[in-house]
């Protein structure tokens, strides 16, 4: 029975999750180093690596910042609406990401809501790059908070009343007393957001209107050159983005095994 | 620094938790708060502190209200159950911490800080111990680096929460009477929640004994052991027993028997009737006694203890000095020397 359940689990992984991932790098060194470099050195492959950078950087500490403020205030206050807001953050979980991409366009977009509005006042953000990070943060927000939530919640108010009780201001408390406690959480939260908000492909290609070599993304790039049978041009960008879920998966052990650590030292009174 | 708390309410979601408290704490004293779960010391305490604030009344730290001053403002010392060290932190940054968060204008020069910081650990019996980490102290030693915190910032009043709650019998009584000696040297007005009355009754100068958040008396060991003012009291406080007894005239009954115990003055009817083990003879005819029925008896140190199923079914314990009395089994009669009687209302049992 044992060793059923492990061939299956095994066959399971072999097949799905190992061998796609060998045949990506396959594929993209199918015409040699070379040809895999000069598919990579394009100018819209390049273009669309620098826009999924820019566009990561900004979701990313958007929601470390707004992921913080809010795992802040949901673990050590007690407030109106804060289970709606618990339920409200796992909505971008449950949400097809497509779904997102078009309320966006719906709002900000030439016939949206605010459509007339932006435009008036020269704004664009549909088929740009504020579209880009809206749709991202939007798709990416819930990393960082619910990774922090469960933490903070287990740590209680102690620390921070300690801290209160000894004179330190709220700025001071949360920068020397409640950041510390947290860090490695928060670092894997960061990590996790950041792989995801790369490769997001659903709300950024309703967003982004996908104008080569201006509005593509990586994984928006790839699905192109995949659409134009350029494969080894595809699996060369497609596999910038699975070294990138590599090395991602590498720190993400790392910390867990950091961060477990950690944990133990936080409950081990 | 005196304290007093005035009228004070509070509740949490509309369910209050401490309804009408009053009490003054003065400059200097060691005093408990004690009570079964529930019975509103913590919060209590918490509002001293400033790290609730009370729904009704008023806290004055001298002449000073209070009420709506900040933990930090308030300048007082907070020692938590649990600890709450800084994990990340040295024992050294932990106990400067209060003195390094101050605005610049009121920080102590670093070396100052340094000199206070082994001037504490060597207060708590810690030399020394600076650059460890609190996970490498065990309970015990926490405990006094908490303190050693607390008292850092120079607090007008020390407060301490369960502050032996979570360690084990033997460093408790250690901890105990090193609390008591710290008091004695610090002379800092200090308050401190317990649930162990053993542990109020050796440590404090007066008891605060709390049920569901009203106070039920205040006083020394002697006046909360002795001259307990509720039914709640006498068995919150040291062992008891209780038998359903009438009064009349001034005379107190359990059954027929004319109980040798007095009842106080406006006492009529039926009431209760709270006895110590300790306060309880043998006698050996049934006049004025009350007949019952050794069910169980064994030796606890320089004591026997009985358990006695009087003739009315009720179940009464007895210590005796071991050495007066041997092995007691079958019928006896039983003369309470001394109890109190409260009326039949008045508040239920501990709990």
């Amino acid at each position: 029975m044992r060793i059923l359940l492990i061939a299956l689990a095994l066959g399971f992984f072999a097949l799905f999750v190992f061998l796609p991932l060998v045949v990506v790098f396959v594929e993209a060194l199918q015409q040699g180093i070379a040809g895999f470099i000069a598919a990579i050195v394009e100018p819209d492959v390049l273009s669309a690596v620098r826009l999924t950078l820019i566009a990561a950087a900004i979701s990313v500490a958007a929601n470390l910042v707004v992921g913080v403020a809010a795992a802040w205030a949901i673990a050590k206050f007690d407030f109106v609406g804060k289970s709606l807001l618990i339920t409200l953050i796992d909505l971008p979980f449950s949400v097809s990401p497509v779904v997102a991409g078009l309320v966006y366009v719906l709002l900000f977009g030439a016939q949206g809501y605010f459509g007339s509005f932006l435009q008036a006042h020269g704004i664009t953000i549909v088929f740009a790059l504020p579209g880009i990070v809206l749709a991202t943060i939007f798709v990416t927000f819930p990393f960082v908070a619910r990774e922090l939530i469960p933490l903070m919640q287990a740590q209680g108010r102690g620390d921070e009343e300690a801290a209160l009780s000894l004179g330190a201001s709220g700025f001071k408390t949360f920068v020397l007393v409640t950041l510390p406690n947290v860090k490695w959480a928060l670092l894997y939260g960061v990590l996790l957001c950041n792989a995801r908000a790369m490769g997001e492909f659903g709300a950024v290609a309703v967003v982004s209107g996908k104008i080569r070599g201006q509005t593509n993304t990586m994984p928006l790039q790839v699905e192109i050159l995949y659409n134009e049978y350029a494969f080894t041009a595809a699996f060369a960008v497609a596999s910038m983005l699975a070294l990138l879920a590599l090395v991602t998966l590498a720190l993400k052990t790392f910390l867990e095994w950091r961060f477990d650590d950690e944990i133990r030292a936080s409950n081990g009174h | 620094m005196d304290i007093s708390i005035r009228n004070v309410r509070k509740e949490f979601d509309r369910y209050p938790a401490l309804h009408d408290v009053s009490l003054d704490i003065r400059s200097g004293e060691l005093i408990a708060l004690l009570g079964p779960s529930g019975s509103g010391k913590t919060t209590l305490l918490r509002l001293i502190a400033g790290l609730e604030y009370p729904s009704e009344g008023a806290i004055y730290f001298g002449d000073e209200d209070a009420s709506d001053r900040s933990v930090g403002e308030r300048n007082v010392g907070f020692v938590f159950q649990h600890y709450a060290l800084f994990k990340h932190m040295t024992i050294g940054a932990n106990i400067a911490f209060g003195l390094k968060v101050r605005p610049h204008d009121r920080r102590p020069p670093r070396v100052e800080i340094a000199r206070k910081v082994s001037e504490l650990l060597n207060l708590v019996h810690l030399p020394g111990l600076e650059r460890r980490f609190p996970s490498q102290l065990s309970g015990g030693q926490r405990q006094r680096v908490a303190l050693a915190r607390a008292l850092a910032i120079e607090p007008r009043v020390l407060l301490l929460d369960e502050p032996f709650g979570a360690l084990d019998a033997q460093v408790r009584r250690d901890l105990r009477r090193w609390l008591r000696e710290v008091h004695d040297q610090t002379g800092h007005t200090t308050v401190f929640v317990t649930h162990d009355q053993e542990e109020a009754l050796e440590l404090a100068d007066r008891v605060v004994v709390m049920s569901q958040g009203r106070i039920e008396q205040i006083g020394s060991a002697d006046d909360v052991y002795d001259r307990p003012s509720s039914p709640f009291v006498f068995s919150f406080i040291g062992e008891s027993s209780e038998l359903p007894v009438s009064v009349r005239g001034g005379q107190v009954f359990y059954g027929d028997a004319a109980l040798s115990v007095t009842a106080n003055s406006g006492i009529e009817g039926t009431a209760r009737l709270f006895l110590r083990p300790h306060d309880i003879e043998i006698v050996h005819d049934g006049d004025g006694a009350i007949a019952g029925k050794v069910t169980a008896s064994h030796r606890d140190g320089g004591l026997r203890r009985l358990d006695v199923v009087t003739s009315g079914g009720h179940r009464i314990e007895v210590t005796l000095p071991a050495a007066q009395c041997p092995d007691i089994a079958g019928d006896v009669y039983l003369s309470p020397s001394r109890g109190q009687v409260y009326p039949a209302g008045a508040d239920g049992k501990a709990g």
